[in-house]
């Protein structure tokens, strides 16, 4: 069987005996890559050559009998989000297009302290802002499974290259949906973990309160193994939690005896394709045939969801994106341009004899800040940035913002009291299955409306998969998302596995 | 909510730091607009007594020891300036402007 249609777990056995070399893994990734990313564009930025002299390197340490990383020699994608020093971390974004880190994020440095091997830089919405990755300022990523289609976003490069055999496993992130919706429409496994799970150092911020990093992996398995590698406590970020990690990789096999699964009342409503409800009501069944006893609940506040998070996203994202103003890093605009644009203003203002457009105009600095913004940025971006700032002016703040922040109180406790009664909540992850590219460029409250189901897991902190559950009728992924209580994310895992190994939906493989 | 004015948007963009176009004002006002009356909702939910939760799992006063450590070097740190001077960041003057 050929090297890329192996798990990450299959890949370490093979590994760690010594039948097959690191070289040998991330060449055969690096052929598929080479044939499949130009159609796909997952990839942003590959470097074959460092990247296989490091897995030499790995090679001739494991030959010498070294102690090696959990993920010796295994290819991991990284989202071009998390600060690389080795290389240019973009957010796909014009912005920051030749930014070169000047520290690893902490996640990137865990993997290559894991002796893990960063195979490349994947595509995502600018900034992690979209959900189709159509927002890139780079490139289009196709879905594996229909090239006319979106993989999902933001982090459509890593479930795209992890769908499509390009590597076994992927780190994305997540802040309203971004690793979870992804991997349902193109077919993988997806997680995001308790916020504060895993350290945001380096995960260059969208929406500090909401942000987490997360795996995309073709196995639940892979998923534990690549999760338990980067969480844990970080005295460098101060959300992060300094709690021990579970080796979600050896209690991932225990299955869950007497698990209650609850499903909620208002998920399934209007807007939910029924293909997607069919798929995900079967997924249920199957649950049950396990075992488990399953519990209609209510989230009262679950039609909220979307605009709490509209409304908090975007302001924090409007306070996280201030410092790209041109001055330390990232674009700044020509600088004899601005100078000239602004002369050219102040004259005609002189010449119709308008003092208050003199007074009014901007100062070389706030020029070179607007010029810089506007140019560096794309219109998602600022779409998010001025709603943001508008929320949180003086007047709007709160009715806005405080007025979110309350009902994003009311959406933890619905949960709180949900898991009173039930161990994990289980539902569809995405409204349709994959969207045509262009389909909703134009409508950006459609887009946003497609997080309805994975959001409130960002809002309320807690851990969410999303799992292959079936395909609709034009062989298009569907995913089963299931979220659990902060900081069960053994359960979260085990009860996913369960699914898997009743199941074949996470064998399938695009054409 | 009163509907928003391009007025507002272009205040908006002031403070925001970002030089729009006459049609990205345009639009920007239609889109904003369409969000911003779908997040009114929030209006409706009873709020009375709730308070604010601005972070999802919440930590208090996670402090560090008061100790010097190695900061970034000064190269390091000027890795990525648009113009600089080997010391410090350069930007076009303001005093006197």
């Amino acid at each position: 069987m050929s090297l890329t249609k192996l798990s990450a777990h299959e890949l370490k056995q093979l590994l760690e005996t010594g039948q097959v070399s690191s070289v040998e893994v991330t060449q055969a990734l690096l052929d598929r890559i080479r044939s499949a990313n130009d159609s796909l564009g997952a990839f942003l930025h590959v470097d074959a050559e460092g990247t296989l002299a490091r897995a030499a390197d790995i090679d001739r340490r494991r030959q010498a009998g070294d102690l090696l990383g959990p993920l010796a020699g295994l290819p991991v994608a990284v989202k071009d989000v998390l600060c690389d020093q080795d290389g240019p971390t973009t957010c796909a974004s014009q912005m920051l297009e030749s930014f070169r880190p000047p520290y690893d994020a902490t996640v990137v440095a865990r993997l290559k302290e894991a002796d893990a091997i960063l195979i490349g830089r994947t595509n995502m919405d600018e900034f992690a802002m979209g959900g189709s990755t159509e927002n890139s300022a780079f490139q289009v990523t196709r879905n594996p499974w229909d090239r006319s289609r979106t993989p999902g976003g933001s982090s459509g490069g890593a479930a795209a290259c992890v769908a499509a055999d390009m590597a076994p496993l992927s780190v994305g992130t997540d802040t309203g949906g971004s690793i979870r919706q992804p991997a349902g429409l193109c077919g993988v496994v997806g997680m995001k973990p308790t916020y504060g799970r895993v350290s945001r150092y380096g995960l260059v911020a969208f929406a500090s309160s909401l942000d987490q990093a997360g795996p995309l992996t073709r196995t639940t398995r892979d998923a534990a193994l690549l999760l338990e590698t980067i969480a844990g406590h970080d005295p460098r970020d101060a959300t992060s939690l300094d709690l021990p990690v579970p080796s979600y990789s050896r209690s991932i096999e225990q299955p869950l005896h007497g698990l209650r699964l609850g499903i909620v009342r208002e998920h399934f409503a209007a807007g939910l394709d029924e293909q997607v409800e069919s798929a995900v009501r079967q997924a249920v069944e199957v649950y049950r045939s396990l075992g488990a006893t399953i519990q209609e609940i209510s989230l009262p506040h679950s039609k909220y969801a979307v605009a709490t998070y509209y409304v908090i996203a975007p302001s924090e994202a409007s306070s996280n994106l201030a410092r790209y103003d041109g001055v330390h890093y990232g674009h700044r605009t020509d600088e004899t341009k601005l100078q000239a644009e602004l002369r050219s203003e102040r004259q005609q203002y002189q010449a119709a004899g308008n003092q208050r457009g003199l007074g009014q105009l901007d100062n070389s600095l706030v020029r070179m800040y607007r010029r810089s913004r506007a140019e560096g940025f794309g219109p998602e971006v600022k779409r998010r940035i001025m709603l943001g700032t508008y929320v949180l002016s003086a007047g709007y703040y709160d009715a806005y913002y405080l007025k979110a922040l309350k009902v994003r109180r009311l959406i933890r406790q619905d949960f709180d009291a949900a898991f009173e009664k039930v161990d994990l909540i289980a539902g569809p992850v995405t409204p349709t299955a994959a969207f045509k590219l262009g389909e909703m460029v134009d409508d950006p409250l459609a887009m946003y409306l497609v997080d309805l189901y994975t959001v409130s897991a960002n809002l309320a902190g807690l851990p969410s998969i999303s799992l292959p559950c079936g395909f609709s009728r034009e062989g298009l992924p569907i995913g089963l998302q299931l979220q659990a209580a902060p900081l069960q994310e053994e359960r979260l895992l085990r009860g996913a596995h369960m699914f898997e190994q009743a199941t074949e939906w996470h064998t399938r493989r695009p054409d | 909510m009163t509907a928003l004015s391009r007025d507002e948007v272009e205040k908006v963009a002031l403070l925001a730091r970002l030089q729009l176009t006459e049609t990205e004002l345009d639009t920007m006002t239609v889109q904003m607009g369409q969000i911003l009356e779908y997040v009114d909702q929030l209006a409706e939910v009873d709020t009375t007594q709730v308070e604010p939760m601005a972070h999802a799992v919440e930590l208090w006063n996670v402090l560090a020891t008061d100790e010097v450590l190695p900061s970034l070097p000064r190269d390091r740190a000027l890795l990525n300036a648009p113009r600089d001077n080997g010391r410090g960041y350069l930007v076009p003057a303001v005093l006197g402007d």
